[in-house]
């Protein structure tokens, strides 16, 4: 039975109205401008549109400002806001390899050609307080060297010449969408990338996290993380040619992982992949981990039973808009649902009490 | 008066365009001062396009995310078309660069040139080199230490 | 390319999109709903040698993610730009088509297009059959959408009833003629008239 409940719309729209006070705060700060957001919060930026799965940094700051800084209800805006955009079509496949690399490292290869590139990083600060920013303050400009314009090879192409590493065949297979039909499972490796790449970065670093504690042996290298900004073609109907309409920036890691070898592939590397928008590290690494020990019946290794190879449950449970839908509906009215479960418990007790009653008056007659 | 124009050529305004920043097109075709009659055949209308991504970086694609870009196509009193794909949601940049399209395609190819695509490609050139040379300092120099006898 | 040809293939699209289109659809859905019924269908303007009611129909259902065939007596270079700039559908091979426009006899034979599967019998062609006019009918249509029965003119009253006995398997049809179209889904149950 349903039953619909009326009467909260007044105490619905004062509770709207006091989260627009609660979001603006005290009205003596200076309020947050979209630009600010996107310019000194932008690892928050990147995170809402690689898991927001749409590439806009003004999007993402207005959505990151509504949500009063709740990462996961600004993705889950931004989800909502991209089904109501007209898809213009699919663009042609990026090319990281011309990546205008920001940041560019291997653990692999000291003397890559195009060098190691720290970039703007975490990795070596001492994870100290910074109390001059809690002053106001100017950053000096960062020194600059002569630039390098030219193309920086990815690391595994290196291992390529010399065969040791598998190939990653290229083709023009049509990639399936999980923003058009719903995912079922085996996925197949192309919309495993497409979910882990819009995952949850805290769920994906867990399942990553787990293959390097046993739980699916995957001992992976970096072998080239690569963070910059590509441009991203598309082919114009109308035109007939395709042109580049934007450029977006990327993070990529792949991961070199010893494999033993199969019944039909000798003893060499193996890669896995990880692609994700904005400067999302973490992210990259940890999905590239995740894509590797799902690959596990392809290259013919042992399934160990560890959560991470298991395919349907990273896939169904990476998504934390599904999750969060699902989680936070319990808190919702369920008055009827658990009506029912009352008189229920309380029937269960009443008879319960009988029986005890009824035994206790039988043993006293013994 | 319509002129022939290359595919490539086309191709290559229409990507500077695309990815130019809204304020300094918006600026440049302000002083360019020569805006045309003109007659919408699409207005511009915002939407999503999906990027794809290959495996590995040179296997078989999948689908990565959307990016939001915006649409028009616009014709002049002389019948030439102009199209614009631009990144974002900015219908004014849509119009400017569908515009600038068109006119791209006339006798005013040359002024426009110079008066608005070369200076956008060198902001744009500019802001690269500079993030470049800003990577380029945080290039590591190994260097070995000579431990030992010799 | 002429100037003319260029405008045109970017012309003759719905004026106001929003509004067009939903009008369109309701067309095209109550044509469906009621299957052997006539309805008319404005608003856009294809190049010559397609009625204004296919026009309207593709404008309205096709996208980037939905394949046309055209057939060879509707093929041209002046409707493939008009496609391809108001409806970014790309154009396919018969057997991988979504939609089909053409004459009848140019779209036969019928078991060349998807018929979708068991699991998905959603997944099949909607054929657009161009029509000179809506002829005097020569069958009863009964089922789904019909109160009763109604009549209907077809091309080819056998082909429709071997399509129909494949259910729910199998194609679904609009006809178009000038600015009005009928339509006939696999659901329906004809009899030829005597």
């Amino acid at each position: 039975m349903y039953v619909a409940v009326k009467g909260g719309e007044r105490a619905i729209d004062n509770a709207h109205a006091w989260l627009a006070e609660e979001r603006r705060g005290d009205t003596g700060v200076a309020e947050l401008s979209l630009a600010q957001i996107r310019e000194q919060m932008s690892l928050a930026v990147n995170r809402v549109m690689a898991e927001g799965s749409l590439y806009d940094p003004d999007l993402a700051a207005l959505a990151i400002k509504q949500s009063r800084g709740d990462l996961i209800e600004a993705i889950f805006l931004i989800r909502a806001y991209r089904t109501t955009l007209p898809r213009f079509g699919y663009s042609e496949a990026v090319d990281t390899g011309v990546m205008a690399c920001d940041r560019r490292i291997s653990a692999t290869f000291k003397d890559a050609p195009g060098g190691q590139v720290l970039g703007p990083t975490f990795d070596y600060t001492h994870r100290l307080l910074d109390f001059k920013l809690a002053a106001d303050g100017e950053t000096p400009e960062a020194p600059a060297a002569e630039p390098r314009m030219e193309v920086t090879p990815h690391i595994t192409e290196f291992l390529q010449g010399e065969d040791i590493i598998e190939r990653e065949p290229s083709s023009e297979a049509v990639p399936g969408d999980l923003t058009r039909e719903p995912m079922s499972c085996p996925a197949g490796r192309a919309v495993r990338l497409q979910s882990l790449s819009r995952g949850d970065e805290g769920f994906i670093l867990g399942m990553a996290y787990s293959t390097q504690r046993g739980y699916a042996r995957n001992h992976a290298f970096v072998g080239e993380l690569r963070i910059g900004k590509v441009p991203v073609e598309m082919e114009i109907p109308e035109l007939g040619f395709a042109i580049e309409i934007g450029e977006v920036e990327l993070t990529e890691c792949e991961t070199v992982n010893q494999f033993k070898g199969s019944k039909t592939v000798p003893p060499q590397f193996t890669r896995g992949y990880g692609l994700v928008f904005g400067q999302s590290e973490r992210k990259s690494i940890a999905m590239a981990l995740v894509d590797r020990a799902l690959r596990w019946e392809e290259l013919g290794e042992d399934n160990l039973g560890a959560a991470a190879q298991d395919e349907e449950f990273v896939l169904s449970h990476s998504d934390n808009i599904q999750a969060t839908g699902f989680l936070e509906h319990i808190k919702l009215p369920h008055y009827v649902d658990f009506q029912s479960e009352l008189e229920l418990v309380r029937k269960l007790r009443r008879e319960a009490q009988e029986l005890a009653e009824e035994m206790a008056a039988r043993e006293a007659a013994e | 008066m319509k002129t022939e124009i290359s595919a490539p050529a086309r191709k290559a305004w229409m990507s500077l365009l695309a990815q130019a920043d809204e304020a300094d097109l918006s600026r440049l075709w302000q002083a360019f001062d020569h805006n045309p009659d003109f007659n919408w055949l699409r207005p511009p209308e915002a939407g999503g396009v999906m990027v794809r991504g290959r495996m590995g970086g040179s296997g078989a694609p999948f689908n990565l995310g959307e990016m939001t870009v915006t649409r028009c196509a616009l014709t002049l009193t002389d019948g030439t078309v102009g199209h614009a794909y631009v990144q974002g949601r900015s219908k004014p940049k849509a119009e400017i660069a569908a515009k600038v399209d068109a006119l791209m395609q006339t006798e005013a190819a040359q002024d426009l040139r110079q008066a608005v695509l070369d200076p956008l490609q060198q902001v744009q050139q500019a802001q690269k080199k500079a993030r470049a040379a800003k990577a380029a300092a945080t290039k590591v120099e190994f260097f070995t230490m000579v431990r030992g006898e010799d | 390319m002429s100037l003319d040809i260029e405008t045109n293939s970017y012309g003759g699209g719905f004026a106001t999109p929003p509004v067009d289109a939903a009008n369109a659809f309701r067309a095209a859905m109550n044509a469906m709903a009621r299957p052997g019924s006539v309805q008319d269908i404005t608003g856009a303007e294809p190049p010559a040698g397609i009625s204004a009611a296919a026009g309207c129909l593709l404008l309205t259902l096709c996208d980037p993610e939905t394949g046309i065939y055209l057939a060879p007596d509707v093929d041209s270079p002046a409707l493939r730009s008009w496609l391809a700039f108001h409806t970014g559908a790309p154009f396919v091979a018969v057997d991988k088509a979504d939609f089909a426009l053409g004459s009848w006899q140019a779209l036969l034979p019928l078991d060349q297009y998807p018929i979708g599967t068991s699991e998905y019998p959603d997944r099949s062609a909607t054929l657009i059959v161009e029509l000179t006019e809506f002829a005097a009918p020569n069958v009863n249509l009964t089922g789904p959408g019909i109160k009763d029965s109604t009549q209907f003119a077809l091309p080819d009253v056998g082909a429709c009833q071997g399509n129909a006995a494949q259910f729910p398997l199998g194609v679904d049809f609009f006809f178009t003629c000038q600015s009005q179209l009928a339509a006939l889904p696999r659901s329906t149950t004809l009899l030829a008239k005597d």
